[in-house]
């Protein structure tokens, strides 16, 4: 084993990891931006009395769970434009991603609405709150404080599945570091460092979450 | 002749297969103070919850100063109002809950400025000042910032009641406000609700409180198996019950 370390070919292409971890964040950030909006609508649907809301709710939640990300991925890249529906591999791998983290965070919300006692929202309706205002300013806010610290494991696993958009060549850091180590050779000091900023990079987010968490505490 | 504050007509309430009131009338008029007693099962819970509309029911009328609650009747078709004429007369009366129904994650004077900025469309400095008021009222002026979580059963349950008072309801209806509570903490609330009958508070009480009934009612509701099986002035009807059900009552509550 003659193999001597050398970090040399990575630091000289560290900006391009650089710009891959951040593009990396930014897709996350859009897909569970869109993906909480898509989770929280999923979670009420699931939740409502009528079967018209509840079937289609859990219709998705089924596939979508049940389906890998992978496949996902790809199906929305290459079988999507067969029929006509032509998105660009950044726009193609959000939606994807949004509609992934959709069905997982749909099921996260559900869980923290049904912690919710049901007496607060006839507290809300008998002081003549529309449901719309009981959901907005009593429903959600109880909601976000009871899912927030599985919803740090959510977003941090979906952080990582960014690295799955290297299947279609969007340029994130799993991209990066792939191509860095196919022209220099260097393929233990390239996935060390690559590894090395995921890591960094979710250690870094979780401690986020649990600020928002303390921030978010209701004094008791 | 004027409306009847709150008029119940034949009310009918099913739960599935169960009928939990079977024909209930009834009248208040303002000012009047009521309580509804009877044992568990009985339907009084219910019956107040009827009343603003927590729960639906399928057969009768109610009427607050004269208009017609939750439902229309046209062409012999009845239907649920629509949820915003729903949530305007929910604003005819104010609830305080067994469970007090506090949002935790507010302080305690945001819990009584919420219904009065999102519903009566106050500015929110005029509305603090009128959840203040509430607040001293109730003797917990000084606890305004505190969360829920942060006060005593009996706190919470005044807080609850001035969220709901705060509203200026012309009607309050209480649902066993005091059940919840350690023995030590009942007479706050009592005495919160004392006064306000004094102050001429038009209020509905379900209560198991015998003695406190006895004191403030003007009217006793006694309810049994879904229907009011008696009702009176407490002073003539708990020395003298006509009914043996009601004497049977009285005789295993806590009044003697």
């Amino acid at each position: 084993m003659g193999y001597t370390l050398n970090f040399d070919a990575v630091w000289r292409s560290f900006d391009l990891l650089l710009a891959g971890l951040a593009l990396g964040l930014a897709l996350a950030f859009a897909a569970i931006l869109l993906g909480c909006v898509i989770g929280l609508v999923t979670a009420f649907a699931l939740l409502a009395k009528s079967r018209m809301a509840r079937m289609p709710a859990g219709l998705y939640v089924t596939i979508i769970r049940n389906t890998p990300i992978l496949v996902l991925i790809l199906f929305t890249y290459f079988a999507l434009p067969e029929l006509g529906i032509r998105l660009g591999k950044i726009e193609s791998f959000i939606l994807t991603l949004a509609i992934y983290s959709g069905a997982y965070l749909a099921e996260v919300f559900r869980g923290g609405l049904l912690a919710i006692p049901p007496g607060l929202r006839e507290a809300g309706l008998a002081i003549g709150l529309t449901e719309m205002q009981i959901r907005t300013s009593i429903i959600v806010p109880l909601m976000i404080r009871n899912v927030l610290p599985s919803l740090g494991s959510t977003i941090i696993s979906l952080f990582k599945d960014t690295s799955l958009a290297a299947a279609i060549a969007v340029p994130e850091l799993t991209f990066e570091a792939r191509k860095i180590n196919v022209e220099t050779f260097r393929v233990i000091e390239t996935w060390i460092v690559a590894s090395l900023m995921y890591v960094a990079t979710c250690t870094a987010l979780a401690a986020i979450m649990r600020k928002v968490e303390q921030r978010l505490t209701v004094p008791r | 002749m004027p409306d009847h504050l709150l008029e119940i007509e034949d009310l009918h309430k099913s739960f599935g297969e169960t009928e939990v009131l079977k024909g209930v009338d009834f009248t208040m008029d303002k000012g009047d103070v009521v309580s509804v007693i009877g044992s568990s099962g009985s339907g009084k819970t219910t019956l107040l919850r009827c009343i603003n509309m927590l729960e639906e029911f399928e057969g009768g009328t109610i009427r607050i100063e004269g208009e017609v609650i939750g439902y229309t009747t046209a062409g012999g078709h009845r239907r649920r109002k629509p949820e915003k004429e729903i949530a305007r007369q929910r604003a005819l009366t104010g609830m305080a809950f067994q469970q007090f129904n506090l949002f935790p994650h507010m302080s305690a004077i945001d819990n009584v400025t919420l219904g009065l900025i999102k519903v009566k469309k106050l500015p929110k400095e005029e509305a603090r000042a009128v959840a203040m008021r509430w607040l001293d009222r109730v003797g917990l002026g000084e606890r305004a910032g505190h969360y829920p979580g942060q006060l005593s059963g009996g706190q919470q349950q005044r807080v609850a009641i001035a969220r709901a008072i705060a509203m200026n309801p012309h009607l309050m209806l209480f649902d066993e406000v005091t059940s919840a509570l350690d023995p030590e903490l009942v007479n706050e609330v009592l005495q919160v609700i004392r006064s306000l009958a004094e102050d001429g508070m038009s209020m509905l009480l379900v209560t198991h409180e015998m003695r406190f009934a006895h004191e403030v009612s003007d009217i006793v509701v006694f309810m049994n198996d879904g229907v009011i099986a008696e009702m009176g002035n407490p002073r003539e009807i708990f020395p003298n019950p006509s009914t043996r059900r009601l004497a049977e009552f009285l005789k295993t509550s806590s009044f003697n």
